[in-house]
């Protein structure tokens, strides 16, 4: 049996996620340690794009900002902000990742402020590219660890659209048909969104983590797929990996 | 295979209605024929543009103005520019918070700034939150309006091609749109939701290239991130760049001409301009220099300290990179960015 962080469990579990024909756009940490473990075990031609111009880039290392140079690093393509964001609004990009400080049952992202408007008791950086990815590209997903603050119904400003109000809610607010969240990777679970009332739903659970677990530490009540099955944990090829080739000076990694 | 015999104009009436989306102040005139009036006046002479930092700044950018920075928070940025705007005490300044994170940081530094468009603003991506910058915000003494990144890259490319306004698809249904300035319309041909978002044509703009000529015909290097559109928006135009080549290095190469030069008001010669921002090909971002900002900031004093050696007392930008290790920190930075050290 391997050892790993809780960290290294999502990532992995995320990277396996990311298909060999698809598109991602990504910030950086996890979501972008995920697309290179990707890119480097299950999904090689996996096309990995960044908001400020990077396209197809073979890594080097992690970028540390999404405009800095790795993002390009023997890329096919350099090119703008306007060029990427229009990429994603013309349909041609599968998933995204995005960060938050709170997140709803419908998957909707606070990443703006706590507190009022006008004095905030915290100000955040605000949307940056999430609301677009998160309106543009076909899936959603999140990686974040799992407790109730984060995990609230009681959330302080929609920064980017989950599926917004329930079912058929994006459409009727104007964004383009058939996206939204797909799935939240947490340190206890993986949950999807129930095709129905498109609230969250626990799908996956990990190894050792139990459901009451899973339930105090989220602020809502969450819905349970039919049959929630146990996530595969890493294997030891994924971690070598992660862990060598990836992540060697444990930037994300250590964070677990 | 498509039926060519359709036609897809509008058919019939339509009564069209327009909601206020967003209900925060819009800080700059969107009429694109202000905006023409304001460019048909604007010199088209190819004539020797360069000065100096000081010069420009004082110049071409006022008290009140709306400035924005090219480049990407912490890449590309024109430090040497925004050092000056902090020398010289420029006041009450709108900024475009596209990205922004160190070029944002220097002005809040500065309290150059009093409103804001809002996409990415007091963090520093992976590094932390900026602790003035979050104050500023959280205290309300800058005035925000809430944007996206996209959005706020439209509003430019809006401008850009002399529109007051585009519509996106983005930000509808969130409290994005609810905190911006933006106005829900219907598509005129297919009746389908947009948020128009209304063009953005700063009264001046800084940009930092790889190479200008003396008239400001620009060569950059990577990725563009907003600052072709940036660059046809804004009403002036500084530019920064870390050589000043040959007009006929320029004509050997037209395709690589990005920015012409009747954008353009001044071109400054800067080696090491963008520093401690990352330069495509030449520097890598100076991480601990980035870090030790974030760090001074938690202290009043300190603070003070770190920005008399790093601003107030640099005579120029030669001065600031002296103060941080000069030459050799910039050829270790040269080092990390091509991966010599790798080899």
């Amino acid at each position: 049996m391997n050892s790993y962080n809780g960290m290294e469990l999502m990532i992995c579990l995320a990277s396996r996620y990311l298909g060999d024909d698809g598109t991602v756009v990504v910030g950086t940490g996890a979501p972008c340690a995920a697309a290179m473990l990707a890119q480097k075990t299950r999904a090689p031609k996996l096309m990995i794009m960044f908001e400020a111009g990077g396209v197809g880039p073979l890594l080097p290392s992690m970028p540390i900002s999404v405009g800095d140079s790795r993002t390009y690093y023997k890329g096919l393509v350099s090119t703008s902000m306007p060029e990427i964001m229009e990429t994603c609004q013309r349909g041609m990009v599968d998933y995204t990742f995005l960060g938050g400080a709170q997140i709803d049952m419908y998957g909707n992202i606070n990443s703006t402020h706590i507190g009022d408007y006008e004095t905030p008791k915290v100000r955040f950086p605000g949307s940056g590219g999430a609301n677009d990815l998160a309106s543009l590209c076909w899936r959603t997903m999140m990686i974040t660890p799992q407790d109730k603050n984060r995990f609230t119904n009681d959330i302080n400003f929609i920064t980017s659209p989950g599926y917004l109000t329930g079912k058929g809610a994006r459409e009727a607010a104007g964004l383009p048909p058939g996206c939204g969240p797909y799935k939240i990777i947490t340190d206890l679970a993986v949950l999807g969104f129930d095709e129905e009332t498109c609230r969250m739903q626990v799908e996956l659970i990990h190894l050792g983590v139990t459901r009451e677990q899973i339930i105090e530490n989220t602020g809502f009540e969450l819905l349970w797929a039919d049959e929630v099955l146990e996530s595969a944990p890493p294997s030891e090829v994924e971690l070598e990996i992660l862990r060598n080739e990836v992540d060697p000076r444990r930037y994300i990694i250590g964070r677990g | 295979m498509a039926n060519k015999n359709v036609d897809f104009h509008v058919t019939g009436d339509q009564n069209v209605t327009y909601k206020k989306a967003g209900k925060r102040r819009l800080f700059t005139n969107p009429d694109a024929d202000e905006a023409r009036e304001f460019f048909h006046a604007k010199s088209r002479r190819m004539v020797d543009k360069t000065t100096t930092v000081k010069e420009a700044v004082s110049r071409y950018i006022q008290n009140g103005d709306y400035f924005a920075a090219g480049g990407f928070g912490s890449n590309r940025i024109p430090a040497a520019v925004l050092h000056e705007m902090v020398k010289q005490k420029k006041k009450n300044l709108g900024f475009a918070g596209h990205t922004s994170t160190h070029d944002m940081q220097i002005l809040i530094a500065g309290n150059c700034l009093d409103r804001c468009d809002a996409a990415y603003i007091v963090g520093l991506e992976a590094r932390g939150l900026s602790k003035i910058s979050r104050k500023a915000f959280e205290t309300g003494a800058i005035e925000a309006t809430e944007w996206s990144n996209a959005t706020l890259a439209w509003r430019y490319k809006a401008a850009a091609m002399g529109l007051s306004f585009l519509p996106a698809r983005s930000t509808l249904g969130t409290d994005t749109l609810k905190y911006s300035a933006a106005v829900e319309m219907p598509c005129p041909y297919t009746g389908k939701k947009y948020a128009a978002v209304p063009a953005l044509y700063p009264d001046v703009a800084a940009i930092h290239v790889h190479r200008s000529d003396i008239y400001g015909n620009c060569q950059i290097q990577g990725i563009a991130v907003s600052d072709l559109d940036l660059a046809r928006a804004a009403k002036r135009l500084i530019i920064t760049t870390e050589q000043i080549i040959h007009n006929e290095d320029i004509r050997r190469a037209p395709h690589s001409t990005v920015i012409p030069y009747y954008l353009v008001d001044a071109v400054i010669e800067v080696p090491y301009g963008a520093y401690p921002s990352n330069m495509a090909y030449e520097y890598f971002t100076d991480e601990d220099h980035l870090m030790e900002w974030l760090k001074a900031e938690k202290d009043e004093e300190e603070l003070k300290k770190f920005l008399d050696k790093n601003i107030y007392n640099c005579e120029n930008h030669w001065d600031y990179l002296e103060a941080n290790g000069g030459l050799e920190r910039m050829n270790q930075l040269r080092t990390q960015e091509n991966l010599t050290d790798r080899r």
